[in-house]
């Protein structure tokens, strides 16, 4: 693993100014992804109409990585529907915990610059945190944490 | 503080490094991570371990082992011979006045559990008071909410200041007579702050109330003398003192854990068992149920036995003029803020970068083989109290070198320009 394939520029330029960054009104779905590991803080909100999200944002406490994760996140769900989001949500994971071949089809484009984090097994709660809050707010999960026994990250991380 | 005074003037006058005479001691320290030489700056976490513990615990292995306290063969004399060895080596190490207030635990926080269920459980009750500060880690916090939670009793915190001081008048004040107990760590493991728990132990005692010591930041670090402290109980384990994981003592004044009661039962801790009743062993090995870690309390034993032959004096003075040397080099950074600034410090550096979460400078440093713990140091409180949500330590040993320091300077400039 070199230090390039997970700091990159597209990285560090989303941890700067992060996209979608803030509070949304009127937002029908809402969730809130924690790592008490390390403390980062995922708040997401979601405006949905009918099978599209049409507008995103979120804000909260965060390393390079996750902020970066959230950014790209927002900037690739917003106008796709929920069945294209579960997707990408499924993709990421599985790039992430490194049981994803890019070489072969899939929907991340630009989001394939987290693809590093798979030789970082300490880092990649902290890239999937976003999706896993996504996924939490699209089934109206109010909270969720990388620690809880029935989280699916655990189980992404023990495949790594 | 005799101890700290000892330090600041030690300080003025050059020492040596140590590291030149005993970095070879330590193989581990010949790693590469990541194509660079390692830089371990993550010692408060756990230290490494000196090919002379490593030696004794395979002569155990190889040539001593068998359970203890059980069997009249040769090998079970030979490993209950070893295994009581290493508690007077505990013993003499932190000056116990008798070898049987010293307890085997699996380290620091079984310790504190013990004292909790064992003097806790008994002692305490509902309307209770128990104080414990701002500056303890979760294993010195937790325990203790669990047995107030269940008695009914409640916590007191004494609080900090903005250098990492504990406010020793505001401890004071704390004391009524509802106050039964004080969980007081004696190093902070998070900003290395050394607490003044001499006269702390002494004004609880002048209170009628016992006071429990976390020591295990502080025992690695500077003479640990529990006689002259006079504190009640004191708790540090073997791998933060270049002996094994897994292995750790509770020192308790023998008066204070013969009134207590036993925290687990099973084999070794009892002196008669029938159906209708048991009754307990003696002191310590009541608080030692069952088969403990015996490789590892030997290996302990090594450990304290290498500690001493440098001198834990020689090693305070040394880690503090890398902790002066590191800070006078990090302070100097545009953008690097140390968090925790009293002067009586052990070489424990806990530092921010603006605009940097702790975590990718954990991971860019580690790119430089460089070892350094980010995040919160199970010390959510302290963390909430600065209003951050982790740092990055670097802890240093005897073995680190200011070499070694200048190296962590050049990750800190190189992760800034990353970041810039």
């Amino acid at each position: 693993m070199n230090l390039k394939s997970i700091y990159q520029e597209v990285i560090l330029d989303h941890n700067r100014k992060p996209r979608n960054y803030g509070t949304l009104d009127n937002a029908n779905h809402h969730a809130v992804g924690h790592n008490p590991l390390c403390g980062d803080r995922i708040d997401l909100a979601l405006h949905v109409e009918g099978e599209h999200i049409d507008r995103i944002a979120f804000h909260g406490e965060s390393c390079a990585i996750c902020k970066a994760s959230a950014s790209m996140m927002t900037a690739t769900v917003k106008g796709k529907s929920r069945s294209e989001a579960e997707t990408l949500i499924t993709e990421f994971r599985e790039m992430a915990v490194g049981n994803l071949d890019l070489s072969g089809p899939h929907h991340l484009g630009r989001l394939a610059v987290f693809a590093g984090v798979r030789d970082l097994p300490t880092r990649v709660k902290c890239a999937i945190l976003p999706w896993h809050t996504l996924q939490a707010a699209l089934n109206s999960n109010a909270i969720v944490s990388t620690e809880t026994a029935e989280d699916s990250i655990h189980a992404a991380n023990s495949k790594a | 503080m005799k101890i700290v005074d000892a330090l600041l003037d030690m300080n003025t006058s050059p020492t040596s490094e140590l590291a030149a005479r005993y970095r070879a001691d330590f193989p581990i320290l010949n790693l590469k991570v990541n194509d660079k030489p390692l830089v371990y700056l993550d010692n408060a976490a756990s230290s490494q371990m000196p090919q002379s513990v490593i030696d004794r615990l395979i002569r155990y292995q190889t040539t001593q082992h068998a359970n203890i306290h059980r069997a009249v063969h040769y090998l079970s004399e030979i490993a209950t011979r070893e295994y009581e060895t290493a508690r007077r080596t505990l013993q003499h190490f932190i000056n116990a006045r008798e070898d049987r207030e010293i307890i085997f635990t699996s380290g620091t926080t079984d310790a504190i559990n013990l004292v909790m269920h064992g003097y806790g459980r008994k002692f305490i009750q509902s309307g209770d008071e128990i104080i414990l500060t701002n500056l303890e880690h979760h294993s010195n916090i937790v325990p203790w909410q669990m047995l107030a939670e269940e008695k009914g009793a409640t916590i007191r915190v004494v609080p900090i200041n903005d250098a990492g001081e504990l406010l020793v008048d505001e401890y004071e004040k704390l004391f009524n007579p509802r106050t039964r107990f004080v969980a007081l760590t004696h190093v902070s493991n998070a900003l290395g702050t050394i607490n003044p728990i001499k006269s702390m132990i002494a004004f609880a005692h002048q209170q009628g109330v016992p006071v429990l010591i976390d020591g295990a930041q502080a025992a690695p670090h500077m003479k640990v003398d529990v006689q002259d402290l006079d504190c009640d109980f004191y708790a540090f384990s073997g791998h933060k003192l270049c002996g094994p994981t897994g292995i750790g003592i509770l020192y308790g004044k023998a008066k204070l854990l013969e009134s207590m009661q036993p925290f687990k039962g099973g084999g070794d801790m009892i002196a008669s068992v029938t159906f209708e009743k048991t009754t307990y062993n003696t002191i310590p090995y009541k608080f030692e149920a069952g088969t403990p870690p015996i490789a590892a309390a030997i290996g302990f034993g090594a450990a304290i036995e290498y500690l001493s032959k440098i001198g834990l004096d020689a090693i305070a003075a040394y880690e503090h003029e890398l902790l002066n040397y590191a800070t006078e080099q990090i302070i100097t950074i545009p953008g690097v803020h140390i968090i925790g600034n009293t002067r009586t410090k052990v070489a424990v550096l806990s530092f921010i970068i603006d605009g940097v979460h702790p975590h990718d400078v954990g991971t860019l440093l580690n790119q430089e083989g460089i070892a350094v713990r980010t995040g919160h140091h199970c010390a959510q409180p302290i963390m909430q109290r600065f209003k951050i949500p982790a740092t990055s330590r670097a802890s240093f040993a005897f073995y680190n070198t200011k070499a070694e320091i200048n190296t962590l300077v050049e990750g800190i400039h190189s992760i800034q320009k990353v970041f810039s």
